[in-house]
């Protein structure tokens, strides 16, 4: 079984819904790797993993199976345990007899069989149920990076690390997966077209510019592309891709064969040059993805890991914790100037009345062009350098 | 527990706070003059998540916000609480909160029958500021086999069983319970302690109930919510739920054990403290009130109609983290009909998937408002649509019909009628928020359809759950800040029930205003009106509708009223009931401006620039 819900510890911040999502080229990135419910850790501290290491294990008690059995033999819930063939706690196979009834002189034969191979967990005089427990269902959590175990939590998983470059997008489908880089267009600005996904893609993460194609869709699912990248995709061509409307963005669950990271949002949406250019330099190395999306308190978004040996860079953690300050770079988030990339000018304390006669505070941006433009603070996401 | 470390008369300062989900509010009160007054407000992010897990910090946080608004000192030097109680110089009298940290309260509820004893158990699991995850009933359509998927699946909080009448069905009962335990439910929080459940079925099998459930489970058992078919009592569930909710679930929450500590009264989920303020003004008013909390991921209406109460939440209608939510359900065509100008389907979804993927972004341009006005219309009607199955009649039971109602083909099943609610009040960040005041009076007009004369108000600052828990121990503190600071009057909606067509008559209204000037508004089928009547104050009306209106005391009858003022005035709507939108693209939109030109709703130059 593939794994689990990931838990990020340094990686992500999951305490509240943060505007700026990282893009970092080199960072330590932890992942939690814990069972659903306790279980044997299979992994020692320190130890070297691949991806697909097998950190932890564990047993879910089998699936129920109510018979109604006194009903079937014609008996009253009462009399049920005269009529037992097997007892709480037997272990009983598909098709054997669990209760057996007969009358006059053995002219009217009726019996229970057992639906399953499983064991007898009660057996009741009230309702004349048998309840009979199925086969444990073994759990394996899986390394999901390839790293280092840097701390073991006994009985419920550990803790894996490794440096890397870590990408998080606005919007993901499909789980956990694995695959080498390619850049399947030159320009952040280019749509990734069914004619750009090849044959030889299948396994890899395929990193596409400004938008996906319903058509490239289905061609990466019929070939087997592990995930694609790209700014954005239609909300009418996702709906269709998945079979049903996103209603709220609690996602990762769904099995459309591929996982689909979306970094800027929904429409035709040219990626960020530095997310696209920071892709394009890793090109063939391997990266784990995931498309988890929950967006709710707890917020995760989807990521882009690709291990690597670079030193981790430490600079730029001091200037995110200053916050938004005259000439922080920010990218707005919505209309009139979606997408538009700029530099604080600055950041007036009074509320300031905006076109739709809101009162909020705001902050000034000076835009590529040299103009600038009044948003609400609200409004723009901190590009991280 | 509730300990007050002061009597009530003797409290100068009052804290509250609530825990939200992303965010903690703290607002601070004080008596000046014999009267207790709203003093300014904190807000900090929640810490109930890693790598924080300690909601202590975020109410510190918003607390320390007051302080530095106000220069008077709260936290205790060594950041181990609050001062209880002022000192003089620092501190409060008073600590109190709600919460809903962590996604509130989860709950599974189930009983025999779906209609009935499953939907008793639902009304009380939602009276006690739930959120009710699932209803597994014996006749819910699903094999066995599905129910207990769907249970193991689940992770709640708490399970509310109910079932049977005392001394009626029995085997059925203990049938759902063994299916209960077979899927054995694990709880949200906390790996390895046990799941609360609250038994309140059939009297008669309570030891059968506790030899089934009591070692694997922290059992409780009260007082049957059926005990006959005509009586529906939730109060002993709801009781048991709050007890549990703090004993069990609040004490697994990163943090709260330090909270409880703290506090002065029980922690409350924040529903349930927005519940009592709705109770709060029908209590006061004497009138029978539908409200409703606007939320980002939620909205929760709640209908106070004679003796009873009843809240429904809809866990995915909002206007933030759930917007898409609502137009998956009421469909985009829905939202698109309330625009008055041209947008093209996929431009709308897209925004509305933009909204939800950045949830605190907000509208800078008017196209945008009015987009997220005509979500929240749609957002408002279906809240309301699902409060209505909940706020039903008690089934099970033998109605006695006369001739009438026998022609009267599908007997109503909600008892929350328009014309019989006095008092509409909203609470919520959209309804807060709206730019002018009229525009979420109108918002609230179109989505519930007002009928006779109703009253509106709507939540100043969000501090409805705290005052809510705040009455639980201080009922006129909680009534003065809440008269005074919190509930905005917007005015009053004058709708006659009716159809008719455009350019016949609908009403005629004779206002005596407040300086004795008598004017006189005659209102045709499709009209809005607005008239200036400021909050605080009164006018006398005398409303004769047309022959085939009904103001409540049947059609053509005159009614006479008192009516209230506000921020908005009086709402003058002989559109009919239900309103209906032309089906003419170019009609439709041409009416909407002119409804929305008639209350200026919107700023007119930026109005014109859309179309």
């Amino acid at each position: 079984m593939g794994a689990m819900k990931t838990e990020n510890k340094k990686s992500t911040e999951a305490h509240a819904y943060t505007p700026g999502l990282k893009v970092k080229r080199a960072m330590t990135v932890d992942k939690t790797r814990r069972l659903p419910i306790l279980g044997e850790v299979l992994v020692n501290l320190g130890d070297n993993v691949e991806h697909e290491t097998i950190t932890a294990r564990t047993e879910i008690s089998g699936n129920p199976e109510i018979v109604k059995t006194s009903m079937l033999l014609g008996v009253e819930p009462e009399d049920l345990p005269l009529y037992m063939l097997k007892e709480v706690g037997d272990n009983v196979e598909e098709g054997e007899n669990l209760a057996y009834y007969s009358a006059f002189f053995g002219l009217i034969k009726k019996a229970v069989a057992s639906p399953i191979d499983g064991t007898i967990e009660s057996i009741s005089d009230v309702t004349g149920q048998v309840i009979l427990r199925g086969k444990p269902i073994p759990v394996d959590i899986d390394s999901y990076i390839p790293g280092k175990i840097v701390e073991v939590l006994p009985r419920e998983g550990v803790v894996v690390e490794t440096n890397a470059a870590f990408i998080q997008g606005i919007f993901g489908i499909g789980g956990e997966s694995q695959g080498r880089i390619r850049m399947a267009v030159g320009s952040p600005s280019e749509e990734l077209t069914k004619d750009l996904v090849r044959p030889e893609d299948k396994g890899t993460v395929l990193v596409g510019g400004s938008m996906v194609t319903m058509e490239a869709l289905k061609k990466a699912v019929d070939i087997g592309v592990s995930c694609i990248v790209v700014g954005g995709v239609r909300h009418g061509d996702l709906t269709s891709f998945t079979g049903e409307e996103i209603g709220v963005a609690i996602t990762g669950h769904e099995e459309v064969g591929i996982t689909l990271i979306v970094m800027e949002g929904f429409g035709k949406m040219t990626m960020s040059k530095r997310t696209f250019d920071l892709l394009r330099s890793f090109e063939g190395y391997n990266a784990s993805v995931n498309g988890v999306t929950q967006i709710r308190a707890g917020v995760l978004r989807p990521e882009i890991i690709i291990p690597h040996e670079e030193v981790e860079a430490q600079a730029s953690e001091e200037k995110l914790a200053a916050g938004m300050v005259p000439g922080t770079p920010v990218r707005i988030i919505r209309q009139p100037y979606f997408g538009i990339i700029g530099n604080v000018v600055n950041l007036p304390v009074e509320l300031q009345q905006v076109d739709s006669e809101s009162r909020v505070r705001v902050l000034n941006v000076e835009l590529n062009d040299g103009i600038i433009v009044t948003v609400p603070r609200a409004n723009v996401e901190i590009i991280e350098e | 527990m509730t300990t007050l470390r002061k009597p009530t008369e003797e409290m100068q300062y009052i804290l509250a706070t609530d825990v939200g989900s992303t965010t903690t509010k703290a607002r601070f009160f004080h008596r000046k003059d014999g009267e207790w007054r709203f003093l300014v407000a904190g807000e900090a992010p929640t810490t109930v998540e890693a790598p924080y897990e300690d909601v202590t910090m975020g109410v510190q946080n918003a607390v320390r916000e007051v302080e530095e608004l106000t220069g008077h000192r709260i936290l205790s030097p060594d950041r181990s609480g609050i001062v209880v109680p002022y000192d003089g110089e620092s501190g409060v009298d008073l600590y109190c909160t709600t919460s809903s940290a962590g996604g509130g309260l989860q709950m599974m509820v189930s009983g025999l029958i779906l209609s009935m004893t499953a939907e008793s158990a639902n009304r009380a699991a939602l009276g006690a500021g739930a959120i009710v995850m699932d209803v597994i009933a014996l006749d819910d359509g699903r094999q066995i086999y599905q129910k207990i998927q769907r249970i193991r699946s689940l992770r709640p909080d708490m399970i509310l069983i109910a079932g049977g009448t005392d001394g009626g069905a029995a085997a059925h009962v203990i049938e759902i319970l063994e299916l209960i335990k077979a899927a054995e439910p694990k709880p949200r929080l906390g790996i390895g302690y046990q799941l609360p459940i609250v038994y309140a079925g059939n009297k008669v099998i309570r030891p059968q109930v506790e030899k089934l459930l009591s070692e694997e489970f922290a059992l409780s058992i009260v007082d049957n919510i059926r005990a006959t078919l005509d009586v529906e009592n939730t109060e002993p569930a709801r009781r048991a739920v709050h007890e549990l909710f703090m004993e069990h679930v609040m004490s697994h929450a990163p943090g709260y054990t330090k909270l409880m500590k703290w506090t002065d009264v029980d922690i409350m989920p924040t529903p349930a403290g927005e519940g009592i303020a709705i109770q709060l003004i029908a209590d006061t008013y004497k009138e029978n009130v539908l409200g409703v909390g606007l939320g980002g991921a939620t909205t929760n209406v709640y209908s106070v109609v004679g003796e009873r109460f009843v809240r429904s939440v809809s866990a995915n209608l909002g206007m933030s983290y759930s917007v898409t939510n609502v137009m998956k359900e009421a469909g985009i065509g829905n939202i698109m009909r309330w625009l008055p100008f041209d947008l093209d389907e996929e431009d709308v979804s897209s925004r509305l998937m933009n909204k939800m993927i950045r949830p605190t972004t907000i509208p800078q341009i008017l196209e945008d408002l009015i987009v997220e006005h005509s979500v929240a219309r749609e957002a408002l009607r279906l809240g309301l649509a699902h409060h209505r199955t909940i706020a039903t009649r008690l089934k099970g039971i033998q109605v006695e019909r006369d001739i009438a109602s026998m022609f009267d083909q599908a007997m109503e099943e909600t008892y929350v009628k328009m014309m019989d609610i006095d008092i509409i009040a909203g609470t919520g960040g959209l309804l807060s928020h709206a730019p002018r005041r009229i525009q979420s009076m109108f918002i609230l007009t179109d989505a519930w359809q007002p009928e006779g004369v109703t009253k509106m108000f709507q939540d100043s600052v969000f501090m409805m759950p705290h005052l809510g828990v705040l009455s639980t121990v201080y009922r006129e503190a909680a009534w003065n800040v809440f008269d005074n600071d919190c509930l905005v009057r917007l005015g009053t909606c004058i709708a006659p029930f009716g159809s008719g067509k455009p350019g016949e008559a609908v009403m005629n209204v004779e206002l005596t205003m407040p300086d004795g000037e008598v004017v006189e508004e005659e209102l045709d089928f499709g009209e809005i009106r607005r008239i200036n009547l400021s909050e605080r104050q009164e006018a006398e009306v005398v409303i004769t509708p047309a022959r085939h209106f009904d103001m409540g005391e049947g059609p053509g009858r005159s009614v006479n009223r008192t009516v209230m003022g506000g921020v908005g005035g009086l709402l003058l709507d002989a559109r009919g009931r239900p309103i209906s939108l032309p089906k003419e693209d170019e009609a439709r939109k041409e009416l909407l401006l002119k409804w929305f030109r008639a209350l200026e709703l919107y700023p007119e130059r930026k109005l014109r620039e859309l179309m």
